[in-house]
This record gives C-alpha cells, sequence and structure tokens, in this order.
C-alpha cells in the first residue's frame, strides 16, 4: 500500500504536466491557424516567388 | 473570372490616398477607416500592422501568391495568411496610406480584402473558444486521472479496506472539485441566467446534476460509507464541453454578419463645392440638394438626380437588371450602382442614411430578428425534457417514502435521477450533426452560417429563386461568335480590353477563349448603333434587345453586330428538377425585364414567376407563402435581393453575390454550382434524421437508466458506464453523416 503514497502523487504529477502543455498550447496559438500549417509544408521557400499568370 | 472580380471589387474603392482629414462625424465609421486598423506598434522603428480580412484564400499557392506579392512590396516587413480565418497580418514600414496600396495589391491578384476590425464581436467570440477549451483541457485532466482512482475503488472491491477507499474519495474530490468549478461555469452561469428569466434551458438539470452529485459525494465521503460520483460529475463535464465547444466555434466560423453590411456603403463621395472646387467627403456628409461628381468606377454614395453627363451604368446588383442603364440628365440614380464609362454630376435627393442600400440594410435587419424567433430542435426538446425530468425525481421520492423507505434512501435515490437524467447526450445530439453536415458541406463548397440553418433547410418546402446572378450567370455573354469574323472579334476585343462596360468585358472573354492577341486597330469605332454610324445602314433591322447588342464599324466596310445574352448557368434546369423532387416546388421572382424572365422561367420549366419586382415585392411574396404556411427557401444573389434572404425561412446566396446578401443568406454556395443547392438540401434532410435517431438513442438511454435510478440500483460504476456510452453512440452516430 505504501506504493501508492508516490504512485498517486506520480500520477497526478504526470497529468498536470499533460494539462500544462494543453493550456500552453492553446495560448501559444498552436490551434489558430489549423489548415494553413498543413499547406504551408506544400510550398517551396526557396528562390523568389513569381507567378506569370496573374501578374 | 478572376479578373473581374478583382474589378469589381475596385468599384469600392478603399483608397486611403484619397481619403479626406478623418472627421469625427458620429455615421461615419472614422475611427474604423483611419486609426484602429493602422496601429503604431513600434513607434521607435516606425512599424505598423494591419489586420486584414482576406476572401478566397484556399491552398498552399493562395498563401504564396497572398504573401509573396506582399513581401515584393516596399516597407513590408512580414506578411502571413492565416488560411483557417482568413486573416492576413502585415507589418510595414511607412505612412498609413499604404493599407490602401496593399489591398489594391490584392484586389489585383483576384483575393479582395479589407481592413479587419480587431476588436469586434468575432474577437469575443474566440475569447470564449478559448474560455472552453481551457475548460474542456481541464476536465479531462481531473477525469482522466478520477477515473484512474475510481476504478482501482471499482476493481478493489470488496478487497480495499474502508479507510483506503475513503482516501481514493478524498483525492478524488480534491481533483474534482476546482475542476468542476473551472470548468462548469459556463454551464452554471447560462442556469442562472435562465432560472433569472424564470425559463428551464438544458443547463439548469445539467448544472444540478453535477453540482448534486459533488454535493453527495462530499456528503457520503465525509460520513465514511457509501459512493462518490466525483468521476461521473467530471466526465458529465468533459462530455458536454466537448459539445458546447463544438457549437462556438460553428458560430464563430459562420460570424460577420452584420459588420459586412456597411462594407459595401461607398464611404467617399466628391462633392462639388459652390467655388467648383471638388472635395472627397465621406459619404455621411452629404446632404439632399448636394452635387457630386462621380468618376468611372465609382459607386454611387446616395441617391439622386443626374444633372450633367451622360453614360451607362451597372444597376444589376440593385435593380436584377443585367442590361447596364444608360442615365441622362434628369435620370434618378441609386446607391449601389456603379458609373461604367462616363464622369457623371449628380444632386443628391437623399442623405445617405436615406438611400436605397440603408434601407436596404434596414430591412435586412428586421428580417433578422424575425428570424430568430424560429426554434432550435435541441430547445424544444429542452421544454420536454426539463419538466419529465423533475417529474421523475418526485415521484421516485415520493414513491420510496410511500412504500417505507427511510428519508436518506429516498433522497438519494431522488438525487440518482437527477444525476443519471443529466442531458448530456441530449446536449452532444445538435452541435456533433451539425459540425460533421456542416465539414461535409464546407468540402462541397458550401458554407454554412449557423447550425439552425440547417435544420431550417431540411423543414423548408417551397423554392423562390433570383434569376439574374443566380440561375443565370448574371452578367452577358456573346451568343453569335460564330456570325463574327476571328479577325473582328480580336479588333473588337482589343477595343474592349480597356472598358468596364459589361459588354467590352463579354466581348473580351469571348475573344480570350477563341483566340490570340489580335491585330493593331485603326480607325474602328464599336458602341451602340447610333454611335457607330450602324443605325444609318440601310440592310440592318433593330433586332432583339437593343440594349443587349454592340456593333462594331471599321472605315468602309459593313458594320458587325455583335449580340449579348444573360446565359442560363451550367445544371440550372437540373438543379430546379432535383430541387422539385425534393418537395422544393420552385417559382421565380426577378427584378428583371417581363420579357428575358419569361424566357428562363421557360427554360426551366418553371410555371411561375414574376418580373420587375421591387425588394418590398419578393418580401410580400414571401410573407404571403409565410401566411399561406410555407416554409420558402430564398435562392439570391443582388442588393435586391438581401432583404428577402433575410426575410425567408431560409436563404441561400451565391459565392458571387454581394456582401450585403452574402451576409444576410444562411448558406452560401462557393464557386457558384447549382448543383451545390441540391447537395445541401440532401445533408440537410439526412443530418435532421441523424438527429432525430440521435434523439430516439438518448431516450432509449434514459428509458433504460431511469428506472434502475428509481429503484435505486444505480451505483457509480453503472452511472458512469451508461453516461459516457450514450454519449459516444450519438457521437458515433454523427459521424456517420460523413461517410453516408
Amino acid at each position: 500500500m505504501t506504493a501508492m503514497l508516490w504512485l498517486i502523487p506520480a500520477a497526478l504529477f504526470l497529468g498536470a504536466l499533460g494539462l500544462l502543455a494543453f493550456l500552453w498550447s492553446t495560448r501559444a496559438g498552436q490551434y489558430d491557424d489549423l489548415e494553413g500549417a498543413a499547406e504551408r509544408i506544400l510550398m517551396d521557400d526557396d528562390g523568389p516567388i513569381v507567378d506569370e499568370d496573374e501578374d | 473570372m478572376a479578373a473581374l472580380e478583382g474589378d469589381q471589387a475596385k468599384w469600392d474603392p478603399v483608397r486611403r490616398s484619397d481619403h479626406p482629414a478623418t472627421t469625427g462625424d458620429a455615421g461615419y465609421p472614422a475611427r474604423e477607416e483611419a486609426g484602429a486598423h493602422v496601429r503604431l506598434t513600434d513607434a521607435a522603428q516606425g512599424l505598423k500592422s494591419l489586420d486584414l480580412a482576406v476572401e478566397g484564400a484556399r491552398c498552399a499557392a493562395c498563401i504564396q501568391k497572398i504573401e509573396g506579392a506582399l513581401f515584393k512590396m516596399d516597407g513590408v516587413k512580414q506578411a502571413r495568411l492565416n488560411l483557417s480565418t482568413g486573416r492576413l497580418a502585415v507589418r510595414f514600414f511607412g505612412a498609413d496610406e499604404r493599407a490602401g496600396d496593399f489591398i489594391e495589391a490584392l484586389d489585383a491578384l483576384g483575393y479582395p480584402a479589407r481592413p479587419y476590425a480587431a476588436e469586434t464581436v468575432k474577437d469575443a467570440q474566440s475569447a470564449e473558444e478559448k474560455r472552453l477549451l481551457r475548460a474542456l483541457g481541464v476536465a479531462g485532466f481531473a477525469m482522466m486521472n478520477v477515473m484512474l482512482l475510481s476504478i482501482s475503488v471499482w476493481a478493489g472491491d470488496g478487497e480495499m479496506d474502508l479507510a483506503t477507499k475513503t482516501l481514493m474519495h478524498w483525492i478524488s474530490g480534491l481533483i474534482a472539485l476546482p475542476a468542476v468549478a473551472y470548468s462548469g461555469a459556463p454551464f452554471f452561469g447560462s442556469a442562472l441566467k435562465s432560472l433569472r428569466a424564470r425559463q428551464v434551458n438544458m443547463d439548469v438539470p445539467i448544472s444540478l446534476a453535477v453540482l448534486l452529485a459533488c454535493l453527495l459525494s462530499i456528503y457520503e465521503t465525509a460520513m465514511g460509507h457509501g459512493e462518490a460520483y466525483f468521476d461521473a460529475a467530471v466526465m458529465l463535464l468533459f462530455f458536454l464541453l466537448i459539445g458546447r465547444w463544438l457549437d462556438v466555434r460553428l458560430r464563430a466560423r459562420a460570424g460577420q454578419a452584420a459588420r459586412d453590411l456597411a462594407a459595401l456603403q461607398a464611404r467617399i463621395a466628391h462633392r462639388i463645392d459652390a467655388d467648383g472646387h471638388v472635395k472627397a467627403v465621406p459619404a455621411a456628409d452629404i446632404r439632399p440638394g448636394d452635387r457630386l461628381l462621380v468618376q468611372p468606377g465609382e459607386r454611387f454614395a446616395v441617391d439622386g438626380i443626374i444633372v450633367s453627363g451622360q453614360g451607362p451604368v451597372d444597376a444589376s446588383l440593385v435593380t436584377g437588371e443585367t442590361a447596364p442603364l444608360d442615365l441622362k440628365p434628369g435620370g434618378e440614380a441609386w446607391s449601389g450602382m456603379v458609373n461604367l464609362s462616363r464622369p457623371l454630376t449628380l444632386e443628391a435627393t437623399a442623405a445617405s442614411a436615406d438611400s436605397l442600400l440603408a434601407e436596404i440594410a434596414r430591412l435586412v435587419e428586421a428580417g433578422e430578428q424575425s428570424r430568430s424567433k424560429y426554434v432550435r430542435y435541441a430547445d424544444l426538446a429542452a421544454r420536454a425534457y426539463v419538466p419529465a425530468v423533475f417529474a421523475m425525481a418526485g415521484l421516485t421520492l415520493a414513491g420510496w417514502l410511500v412504500v417505507g423507505g427511510s428519508p436518506h434512501t429516498a433522497v438519494m435515490n431522488a438525487i440518482a435521477v437527477l444525476i443519471i437524467t443529466c442531458p448530456c447526450a441530449m446536449a452532444l445530439v445538435a452541435p456533433a450533426v451539425q459540425v460533421v453536415a456542416c465539414g461535409r458541406l464546407f468540402q462541397d463548397g458550401v458554407l454554412v452560417k449557423s447550425g439552425d440553418a440547417l435544420e431550417r433547410l431540411a423543414d423548408a418546402d417551397y423554392a423562390l429563386f433570383d434569376k439574374t446572378g443566380t440561375l443565370t450567370e448574371g452578367k452577358p455573354a456573346l451568343v453569335n461568335a460564330d456570325a463574327v469574323t476571328p479577325e473582328d472579334l480580336a479588333l473588337a476585343a482589343q477595343l474592349a480590353r480597356g472598358s468596364r462596360h459589361p459588354l467590352s468585358r463579354a466581348v473580351a472573354r469571348a475573344a480570350e477563349q477563341a483566340l490570340g492577341p489580335g491585330a493593331v486597330a485603326d480607325d474602328v469605332r464599336e458602341g451602340s448603333a447610333s454611335f457607330t454610324g450602324a443605325d444609318l445602314a440601310a440592310d440592318v433591322a433593330p433586332a432583339g434587345d437593343a440594349a443587349l447588342e454592340a456593333w462594331l464599324a471599321v472605315e468602309g466596310r459593313a458594320p458587325v453586330r455583335f449580340i449579348f445574352a444573360d446565359r442560363l448557368r451550367e445544371g440550372a434546369a437540373d438543379a430546379v428538377a432535383a430541387l422539385r423532387a425534393r418537395g422544393l416546388p420552385g417559382e421565380m421572382l426577378s427584378g428583371d425585364r417581363p420579357a428575358p424572365v419569361a424566357e428562363a422561367a421557360a427554360a426551366l420549366g418553371l410555371e411561375r414567376f414574376s418580373a420587375g419586382l421591387k425588394p418590398q415585392d419578393k418580401i410580400a411574396r414571401i410573407e404571403a407563402l409565410k401566411a399561406e404556411g410555407r416554409k420558402p427557401l430564398m435562392v439570391g444573389d443582388g442588393i435586391n435581393d438581401a432583404p428577402a434572404l433575410s426575410a425567408a425561412y431560409v436563404s441561400i446566396s451565391m459565392g458571387s453575390a454581394a456582401d450585403i446578401s452574402r451576409s444576410a443568406a444562411d448558406l452560401v454556395i462557393q464557386g457558384d454550382r447549382l448543383d451545390s443547392l441540391v447537395r445541401a438540401r440532401d445533408v440537410a434532410r439526412a443530418s435532421r434524421s441523424r438527429m432525430m435517431e440521435n434523439f430516439a438513442l438518448a431516450n432509449i438511454y434514459n428509458a433504460i437508466a431511469v428506472p434502475l435510478a428509481v429503484f435505486g440500483l444505480v451505483d457509480p460504476l453503472v452511472a458512469a458506464l451508461a453516461m459516457s456510452s450514450s454519449s459516444i453512440v450519438v457521437m458515433l452516430n454523427a459521424l456517420r453523416l460523413a461517410r453516408a
């Protein structure tokens, strides 16, 4: 039973760590632009961007 | 197409360069115009930041194009587009007037943009969204940890000694109570508010169940016996918060409504002062009797009478009529029309606040108020559910006392009934289905502005269509391209490219499709029959619609006639027929002249149609239908449709519609594909039946759980299992919509 004395605090500590990570991520705007990040990975950002069609 | 949209956006020029010194007039959004959007964030370096709302950005290529174009401009330090919200944050050096250049550059790319006021409604909503998300995180954390302890209590049943069990319960309580206080606040607040208004909503039984579960658990734990329901309380909150968060998120995305109304109003007018000087003034400062100069491409700020100048104006968004109107001195002009080719001088007959556009904005507001009377399915369910639950708890209490149970047992069982009947699954039914349905429609190019719009679309039983721009393309197209030689077409197109007249655009488009660049023009005239001299040629009979034809005269050759018509959209007849097959008989309401309306109605198989209608006439027709007990769906696009869109039971506008109409409508069809109408109706119907199934599932759960609670057979394990399984079943059933 003495194992519980450290198991329960350990579980709570790990859980709280997860909660803090989640609260940080909402505050830091990680969920603000879910679609943009997925599309940006497709962009080649080497070299200047020139679009002949639209100019 | 893109070029045309770009130009249309330019008709409403937000040019800061000719912006007058800001006046403090109450009716004019001076603060919004000049101050709020451009904020000095770093005074020392002169770095400024600007938020723009950009329309039409969808993919990586759009991000690249938009950000790339801005980076190429002088002094732009940072440009970042948020694809989810359509917001573009620009940081730049230089004068505030640069903001106008950015907007023009974006317009030229085909992405209409306008300043975005950061401190408006939408931010309050996103703050609420974040608050709910944090509450959800806290509830999730508490649920996991309390469940960890509860499972060990359940698993150790019979072996665990009472002291350990009580310790477990106290630890659970220490985690659960702060979490309930934080995460439950949105529900408690809403329940209090509704009780104060002497009403009951779903949040009343929810709050009661959560609070009673906590109080009961504290009591039992303190007494050192019995069961604790801390796990059930936090789990309830977790599931409920999912539903609440989905609901707010959906509303936040839809947002925007009333704010867009002002955007279309021409903000600047050019007043001719007594000394002959032309001065740019805010539209709100115009008084009846003022003389105004309206440049080509400019939107009329107020209603008035033309005093000098003559030329065509585009009235399609105002009247629904495709052909440009030719205005002469003495002719009436309405706010919202666009001057096409020559400067006109106007004498204002109404102040900006009394002009047609403002009048229409008022009609839209009135319509929106009447619509708010609509009761959502979920609220209907709440009205029946809440009294039933309280009656059941009361009967349980009385029943146990009658059969001779102890007061303690009776109270415990009555509380168990209240906890177990917490309408968790019930509260999830509508948001879950609506989010899935809206997500699916979004993929099909349909934006749904509110969840209950889908419920109303499913209930609609009559369809009203606008003609111009809705069932037709809303712009003239060259119909006799075969009769014109390629050389003449190229020549005409070369002349036409410089003009913003709809017929010129049609010629240019036809030439782009058929040919490459043409030859050099030499002594050529293009225009109406009288202008080109074609009416002098004896062999030409005036045929068809004079407003929709143009002539090309080349020195020494017979004039060439170009005939135009507003073509029906692709799939228009199919869409009308498909809607009829789905229980929505159609009718056409148009502001256009009778002949083209009758022709279009015949081509689409619509027996009922009316022409020459004013906005008020369209509303009258809708009210008449409503009085018959019908639930009319209105599909439209023009400014003249906006009041009808907001008055109808449910409304859909085209993506290319006027801003005011898009904000008045419940659904917006992107890409102007009419078959999306049919898709939207199908998805709305499917989501309604899914919702009904979900209500049934939630009731089956109650049918099983409530008798157990009444007879005192519920323990925390049963409560936790029953509640979580019913919520999960409801969500899974909603997800089926995504595949069907």
